[in-house]
């Protein structure tokens, strides 16, 4: 069987021979060749199953629109499932095997589901599995997964490399037919900035496919020598094996560029380019898609559309069959007798519909053998090609919602309504489905935008071609037949499904479609929707134009979720952030926790150490003993300048801000406008018109988002000017009761007295003989502590710098998690307790909010319900028992009380075991908490399965007089 | 979308962050006696227009201006743009 059915001509290099595997066999095909080609020449006529009764199909088309011949491609990792044949370009090594069968592609065990068609027609699943209730989850369900789909994919990571695009354009060309090329060669011509894009990987369209001559000589040369005129041109992007599958607004594309599909080894290039086009004006030339006819056994292989016929005789060289009868309700079918004759194939009938001729069924399992005509006679065949017209490419003018319009002259829809601004439409998109017309048409419209847009070079004249005869009589559906006849042969969607469909009240086009699946999955109902449509226009007893239309959403053709999330996968779903100590912290044993996009240290390990309880209770223990050091440059830091600074900051902040003495630090909290708390941290006064201040690390780009807003749009002449400075400095957190005497080592001429430099001090200094530095007295631990901040290209040496002089101390590096600990001993609010719920009455910070300014959010923090008296209040909590370890979450309720919201007391928010004091300890919100401090109520978590005593206590469980951060 | 800054030109929507109604610029003042309706409203009450809607949108990844565009929601056609500074001054907005 070697490429027995390849016939003289085509557009293919029969010197390159390429070897190729199906079903674990070898063939071969050429360069040029598709897979569909290449099968069809090795008569290869059974390429797969059908998706709900597995009936043994063919290839259908020779396009994009192929609705049967699906296959998956390529093995292992890289195996892609649903790859159409019929623009699978054929390479040396191809590896492609067929799918949705079990056993043999010949012998496929779930072709019983055949027999089982009449339970199976269009709502089956909301009929047959609604009884007994208990099955669904357990049987049908099951049975149902394992049996939808029809590929499969490899379970394993996609092994390729996507990557995504920007372009620019004066003129955006979608579609390499005849008035695509002839619109190319005006635009071009003219001057114009043009991309010209086409799906297939040889341009020129049904040019390719036809006999037809433009400018006296053969149409595909005609293409060749139009493709290298615009190649030669620099204003024109040439983009084959591209598809435009999306318009979105303001001119802009989608575009799918394949690659390295093509071949063996992408050699390391992406597989796949996700391309967005800017253009000015955009040119629909996409051309037509065939349609078919519903009769009896329509599905066959070896039934094809008479179009996809003259493709493969035409440009692939191929005979889809030795005896062909071609079924017909227009003069193209004609043409595909005149072609295959002129290539020396038996054409064993015309069947016109129009002469009232009609095809009445079919035979053949296995590939289609006799067909049986409504006068009773018996035509014997292996191929019968078909034809119910053309259906003009609509699918980008209906992005914005465009509904296309019914034109009786070629049966068919066509753009109407609103076009995507900047959009025109040409040749048999538009309607215009006759060769001169087209490219005459497309012609002028790309001579006269390319002068709207001012370029002014000459276009010329458009091609001389001829107009072929386009005669046709709608005829859709052969009423006399008794066997199924498909309407959708992707989703095995029969006439029959379309009136029962109908009959049980779904009557809108939208609801066929959602009942019968219709016209959904790969192909998009290209071959389908419009014979769907008129059957369902029958059984009402309307036009198809009354009965209305479906319009298409992007994409055209199906995108690759690989392509849409291009490199941002894996570890590069979003760039990591390191801090300026990573390299450090790494070679000192650290685990790494995101944090926003940061990665920050959690913990230190240490050798013996068995689990990060011991490395965290360790750090805690060192840092309260002597002196801790964390990195904790991530937290936002935005640098406020201006006369107005100091104002501006009064009104961002609900605490006074305005007389905050040069050189201190004040602890800030930032509201909502509806009153609830946002953010906090420290605002530092570095002289009259300076301030630094910190936000949390997570709210970093937004806090600095809200203070632009108020500065541009609220007070817009406040003289004040804010820029994010966060990446600018590396600082750390030095604390512990040493933190002085090892700082003082490091910094240069300052004094760090207590008298000297007082809790919330600050100032600017060196280090280390003369480094710039900041220097803040603040302390989120508890300890006497200090921040220290350089800029950040000296934050590596100061790490090593720090930890080196504190070797004399036993300085000790910590993690998020030991600095958690310690916030959490401490009493200091933080992410679990700053919810987007949380008012300033209920952190015990009501009296912060200052009702003598107006600051975001103050007015609205007034209302009686953010200040009851009765609310939730922050507290701490110890465990009765004191072995037991706290869980978050767990609710408050009284001793007594059921388990029900209605005796909801609060939740435990955060908790962490306190080394200090040798157990667990929590923070939570409770009612009336303040009031309650003794009590002991219990802590229920069922979700955690644990419920416990604990006693309510004061917040700061370590130092509530603030003796230590004050010392 | 592409939206045409005053100042920097056309530029991609993806470079922007979306925040909403342009009337979040007319904050009532908030020592004033009696403006707690007024302050329900300007946290609370938005237009929903199907049609021309001004909404402030911020360059992030840009010069970090605020803008008001003009923008209608059943077209996404946008019909002006301005700097949101500006339009808070023609509103009176000042210190």
């Amino acid at each position: 069987m070697s490429q027995s059915n390849r016939i003289d001509g085509g557009q293919i290099d029969r010197n390159q021979t390429l070897k190729f595997s199906w079903n674990e066999k070898w063939l071969t095909g050429h360069a040029g060749d598709t897979l569909a080609s290449a099968l069809l020449a090795n008569g290869v006529k059974l390429v797969g199953r059908s998706f709900k009764y597995h009936r043994p199909r063919g290839i259908f088309s020779a396009g994009s629109e192929e609705p049967n011949a699906m296959v998956q491609l390529r093995k292992g990792a890289a195996q892609e499932p649903n790859t159409k044949a019929t623009t699978a370009e054929l390479f040396d090594g191809l590896y492609a095997t067929s799918q949705n069968h079990r056993g043999s592609l010949e012998w496929d065990l779930m072709a019983c589901n055949d027999l089982l068609s009449p339970f199976l027609s269009a709502g089956f699943y909301y009929k047959t599995f609604m009884w007994p209730k208990s099955f669904w989850e357990k049987v049908y369900e099951p049975f149902i997964r394992a049996s939808a789909g029809l590929g499969k994919l490899s379970m394993q990571a996609d092994p390729d490399r996507y990557d995504h695009g920007f372009l620019h354009c004066d003129i955006l060309i979608i579609g390499a037919g005849p008035a695509g090329l002839s619109a190319a060669l005006a635009a071009g011509r003219a001057g114009a900035r043009v991309i010209f894009a086409d799906e297939d990987f040889r341009m020129g369209g049904r040019l390719n496919s036809e006999t037809y001559e433009v400018a006296d000589q053969p149409g595909a040369d005609w293409a060749a020598a139009a493709v290298a005129e615009l190649s030669a041109m620099p204003n024109v992007r040439l983009m084959a094996r591209t598809t435009v599958y999306g318009a979105y607004d303001h001119g802009i594309y989608g575009a799918l560029e394949r690659k390295t599909d093509h071949l063996a080894d992408s050699g390391g290039r992406p597989r796949q380019v996700l391309w967005r086009v800017y253009s000015q004006r955009a040119i629909l030339t996409a051309g037509a898609t065939e349609r078919s006819i519903a009769f009896g056994n329509n599905d066959r292989p070896g039934v094809m559309f008479a179009g996809a016929v003259r493709s493969y005789v035409n440009r692939f060289g191929v005979a889809p069959g030795r005896r062909v009868a071609v079924f017909t309700n227009n003069d193209d079918g004609l043409r595909t007798a005149d072609d295959l004759r002129a290539k020396g194939i038996e054409v064993t009938r015309v069947i016109d519909a129009r002469q009232g001729d009609v095809v009445v069924d079919t035979q053949g399992r296995k590939g289609i053998h006799k067909v049986i005509l409504n006068n009773g006679n018996h035509v014997e065949v292996d191929c019968l090609a078909v034809s119910g017209g053309w259906s003009p490419n609509v699918q980008l003018t209906c992005h914005h919602r465009g509904r296309p319009t019914w034109a009786a002259d070629i049966a068919g829809f066509v753009p109407g309504g609103e076009l995507p601004p900047g959009m025109t439409v040409a040749g048999a998109a538009n309607g215009v489905i006759t060769l001169s017309a087209a490219i005459s048409e497309a012609h002028t419209a790309a001579a006269t935008i390319a002068s709207e847009l001012g370029y002014s070079g000459k276009s010329g004249d458009a091609a001389k071609a001829s107009d072929e005869a386009a005669d046709i009589k709608p005829y859709w559906h052969v009423t006399e037949s008794k066997k199924r006849a498909w309407i959708d042969l992707q989703n095995d969607v029969t006439s029959k499904d379309v009136k029962q469909s109908h009959q049980e009240g779904y009557r809108s086009v939208e609801h066929l479609k959602r009942y019968t699946t219709l016209g959904m999955a790969t192909d998009q109902g290209k071959t389908a929707n419009i014979l769907g449509l008129a059957v369902m226009a029958e059984a009402g007893g309307k036009s198809i134009p009354d009965t209305g239309t479906t319009i298409f959403r992007p994409p055209y053709n199906p995108v690759a979720i690989g392509a849409f999330a291009g490199r941002a996968r894996g570890k590069d779903f979003r760039p990591f952030r390191l801090t300026p100590s990573h390299n450090w912290a790494k070679q000192h044993g650290a685990d790494f926790v995101e944090v926003g996009m940061w990665l920050r240290a959690q913990w230190f390990k240490r050798p013996g150490e068995k689990g990060w309880r011991d490395s965290v209770d360790r750090e805690v223990e060192m840092t309260r003993g002597s002196v801790g050091i964390c990195d904790v440059t991530t937290l936002g830091k935005i640098d406020i300048q201006g006369r107005d600074a100091a104002e501006f900051l009064n009104r961002i902040y609900a605490n006074a801000f305005l007389k905050l003495p040069v050189g201190k630090v004040r602890y800030g909290l930032m509201l909502r406008e509806d009153g609830v708390c946002y953010d906090d941290g420290t605002t530092a006064r570095l002289a009259e018109n300076h301030f630094a201040m910190t936000t949390t690390t997570a709210n970093a780009v937004a806090v600095f988002r809200n203070m632009e807003f108020a500065r541009q749009c609220l007070w817009p002449d406040l003289d004040v000017h804010l820029i994010s400075t966060t990446d600018a400095w590396a600082q750390f957190a030095v604390a512990g009761p040493n933190s002085r005497a090892l700082l003082s080592k490091v910094v240069d001429d300052l004094d760090l007295s207590n008298e000297g430099f007082p809790f919330m001090a600050c100032a600017e200094c060196t280090v280390f003989g003369g480094t710039p530095a900041r220097l803040f007295r603040i302390s989120f631990s508890g300890e006497l502590a200090f921040e220290i901040a350089v800029p950040a290209r000296f934050g590596d040496a100061m790490i090593r710098a720090l930890m080196a002089t504190g070797e004399e101390f036993n300085a000790v590096p910590y993690g998020t998690e030991a600095l958690g600990v310690m916030r959490i001993e401490k009493g200091h609010a933080a992410g679990n307790e700053l919810t987007g719920q949380t008012s300033a009455q209920m952190l015990g910070l009501g009296g912060m909010v200052s009702k003598k300014k107006d600051a975001i959010g103050s007015k609205l923090a007034e209302r009686a319900e953010m200040n009851r008296d009765d609310d939730l209040r922050l507290v701490g909590f110890q465990p009765v028992d004191k072995s037991v370890l706290l869980t978050a979450g767990a609710h408050f309720l009284t001793p007594g009380d059921p388990e029900d919201m209605a005796h909801d007391q609060g939740w435990m928010t955060s908790v962490a075991y306190s080394p200090e004091l040798g157990h667990s300890v929590g923070l939570g919100f409770l009612k009336r908490g303040k009031d309650r401090i003794g009590e002991v109520v219990r802590a229920y978590s069922p979700v955690r399965n644990q419920d416990v005593m604990v006693k309510v206590c004061s917040a700061h469980h370590i130092d509530p007089e603030g003796g230590r951060q004050r010392g | 979308m592409i939206i045409n800054h005053p100042l920097l030109g056309p530029r991609d929507s993806a470079e922007f962050v979306y925040k909403g109604d342009a009337t979040l610029i007319d904050r009532p003042d908030g020592m004033a006696d009696g403006v707690e309706d007024a302050f329900h409203d300007y946290a609370y009450m938005r237009d929903n227009p199907a049609g021309e809607h001004r909404e402030l949108w911020y360059h992030e990844q840009g010069d970090r201006s605020w803008l008001v565009v003009t923008r209608d929601t059943l077209t996404h056609d946008i019909s002006k743009v301005e700097l949101a500074r500006d339009v808070a001054r023609a509103m009176g907005r000042s210190r």
